[in-house]
């Protein structure tokens, strides 16, 4: 009963007060075809963006502050070296400052959602942010489950798939996607929200502004001083392209398709 | 390879889902996967969850029912559902946890997943053994095979992949469990669900596809009018529900549905990889699109290169008679 008073005092400040973690993946761009050669899936020399996701995420951030309901967003990533430039790109669309997580290359190739949930708890614990916006899932590896994984860990409620959300009270309400329709959900904060496409459509960062970014704070840590366990508990047994489709026809006329889809194929 | 149930040392829990009191196809799909590593019991949370319980354990496969009542499982909230499976994990002993890799699934299973220190493997399209599994990464362009070291695997499974278990044969035990506090961190509001008499897209046999080439929503009666004598379900694209010429539940690729019908239709769709990820499994592809250099025609069985407000309803014409 104490500790419930207690939350109720700080509550109409902490709407006005909110500290917003954004979660960035530095992922192969999403328009390359990747390759498989070698029992390796082949990600040298080939474009890497910012998780589409992502953007998501961190327009929906920069929104919040926007509103005034937000003073402070941060940006983090978990990551080789490189992974630098999407805190850049982060910090340019509007994102107050960064923490890059800096993961030995061979380490982060298998980087599991797992170990970088349990990195984002610890810096939950540092941070104590009220709410997580996250991408719902990463294009490369598409497991879609850190966000969970986070909320878990933390024991926060979880907004999955969010088309929608409003803050207000110290709770936020989610519309979710869900396989018929949308559900909304009202969650306790602090909260683990995970940015589904139609959440927003997210900007483009201005040249100025990517000048600007370029003198923000980023908080570069070694992961092995944070004491958190990230070996991986998958191991890739082999990895290939799927089978490929054989070759179809083109037919020339819709009474062809048709008659191709009926006695050929016997579909229809 | 000879394999019988009797050799195999999983125990498996699977998570089932239910709508409008039925269970959904997905996750019969989950328990013919679960079947391949192990004894079966399955799950059923729900506000009154007995007469769902008495369902399940008909279902070929199962073996065990665990039966868990309360208010707060009504809406499937992972805040409530994933301690449940925590307690039932550690009480029962279960090697592995299955569910389908549905909006309810992909929110559950990882959840849960951290509560017991496991790394879960999501959207399966194959098990090779009570350890390894086969997944697709990069909107399927890449297919792996990865080993779990984890005591206790945490599973998402791809319900185009696996045969949906029989309704009936089974007679599994049912066992009522007691339910876990209520966490109350989340609450459901309400669902805006758009009622349909119209086929499930994820297990239809027939499906037909509309792309940006629809150019509006209304157009997209074309579609539905070669789709009804068909009896088949209708989908899109990303760019057309993003569009709003469709609603979210119609999106078929990476981020989407992912399905695997006997016939696709595909009209005025490109085929971009993330729409294609989520089809390429289709028995028969065919495409009608104008654009003769479309990728799609690199995977279509048939390609008709022709002006879909044209071809379309000389199509259901034909389909008609």
């Amino acid at each position: 009963m104490f500790s419930r008073s207690v939350v109720n005092l700080f509550r109409p400040t902490l709407a006005n007060n909110m500290k917003v973690i954004v979660g960035v993946k530095r992922v192969v761009d999403y328009t390359v075809k990747i390759r498989v050669k070698d029992n390796k899936i082949q990600t040298d020399g080939v474009k890497m963006s910012v998780n589409p996701f992502d953007e998501i995420a961190i327009e929906e951030a920069i929104r919040l502050k926007e509103k005034k309901i937000a003073t402070e967003v941060i940006a983090v990533t978990i990551g080789n070296k490189k992974s630098e430039e999407v805190l850049r790109t982060a910090m340019a669309l509007g994102c107050d400052k960064a923490i890059h997580i800096v993961v030995p290359d061979a380490d982060a190739v298998t980087l599991e959602p797992l170990a970088i949930a349990k990195i984002l708890a610890k810096l939950h614990a540092e941070e104590k942010p009220d709410l997580w916006i996250l991408g719902k899932q990463a294009v490369d590896g598409d497991f879609g489950s850190t966000p969970q994984l986070l909320a878990g860990l933390i024991d926060a409620p979880q907004g999955t798939f969010a088309s929608e959300i409003a803050v207000a009270d110290g709770k936020v309400k989610v519309t979710r996607e869900i396989d018929a329709g949308r559900q909304v959900v009202e969650l306790k904060l602090p909260a683990v929200v995970a940015a589904d496409l139609r959440l927003n459509t997210p900007r483009f960062p201005n040249l100025q502004s990517i000048m600007k970014a370029r003198k923000k704070p980023i908080d570069t840590r070694e992961v092995a001083k944070l004491d958190v366990d990230i070996k991986p508990r998958l191991t890739t047994v082999s990895a290939a392209e799927p089978p490929v489709r054989k070759a179809g026809v083109k037919v020339k006329t819709v009474d062809e398709l048709f008659d191709k889809l009926r006695n050929e194929a016997k579909v229809l | 390879m000879l394999r019988a149930s009797s050799r195999l040392f999983g125990k498996a829990l699977v998570v089932a889902e239910y709508l409008d009191g039925k269970i959904v196809p997905a996750s019969l799909a989950a328990i013919t996967a679960a079947t391949k590593v192990g004894s079966v019991s399955a799950l059923v949370a729900a506000k009154d969850a007995k007469s769902l319980g008495a369902e399940l354990a008909k279902v070929n496969g199962v073996s065990e029912v665990l039966v868990a009542s309360g208010e707060q499982y009504a809406a499937g909230l992972p805040e409530e559902i994933a301690p449940l499976v925590k307690s039932l994990v550690d009480k029962h002993n279960f090697t592995h946890v299955f569910a389908a890799t549905s909006a309810f699934g992909k929110n559950v299973i990882p959840r849960a997943a951290a509560k017991s220190d496991s790394m879960p493997i999501s959207d399966i399209t194959a098990i090779e053994s009570e350890d390894t599994f086969v997944r697709q990464m990069y909107a399927g362009n890449a297919v792996t095979t990865v080993k779990s070291s984890d005591k206790i695997k945490f599973v998402t499974v791809r319900g185009t992949s696996f045969d949906r278990a029989a309704l009936t044969g089974g007679s599994a035990t049912v066992v009522e469990t007691d339910a876990s506090t209520a966490v109350s961190s989340a609450k459901w509001v309400e669902d805006l669900i758009a009622k349909s008499d119209k086929p499930d897209l994820t297990t239809a046999p027939k499906v037909v596809a509309g792309g940006r080439g629809l150019k509006n929503g209304d157009n997209f009666k074309l579609l539905f009018d070669l789709a009804e004598p068909l009896k088949a379900a209708v989908g899109a694209t990303r760019a057309v529900v993003d569009a709003g010429y469709c609603p979210n539940d119609m999106q078929i690729g990476q981020t989407g549905k992912t399905i695997a019908p006997q016939l696709y239709i595909g009209a005025g769709v490109s085929g971009a990889i993330q729409h294609v990820a989520g089809m390429k499994d289709s028995k028969v592809i065919a495409v009608i699109n104008t654009d003769a250099d479309a990728p799609f025609f690199q995977v279509a069985d048939y390609g008709l290169v022709a002006d879909l407000f044209d071809a379309v309803p000389a199509l259901t014409k034909l389909v008609k008679n």
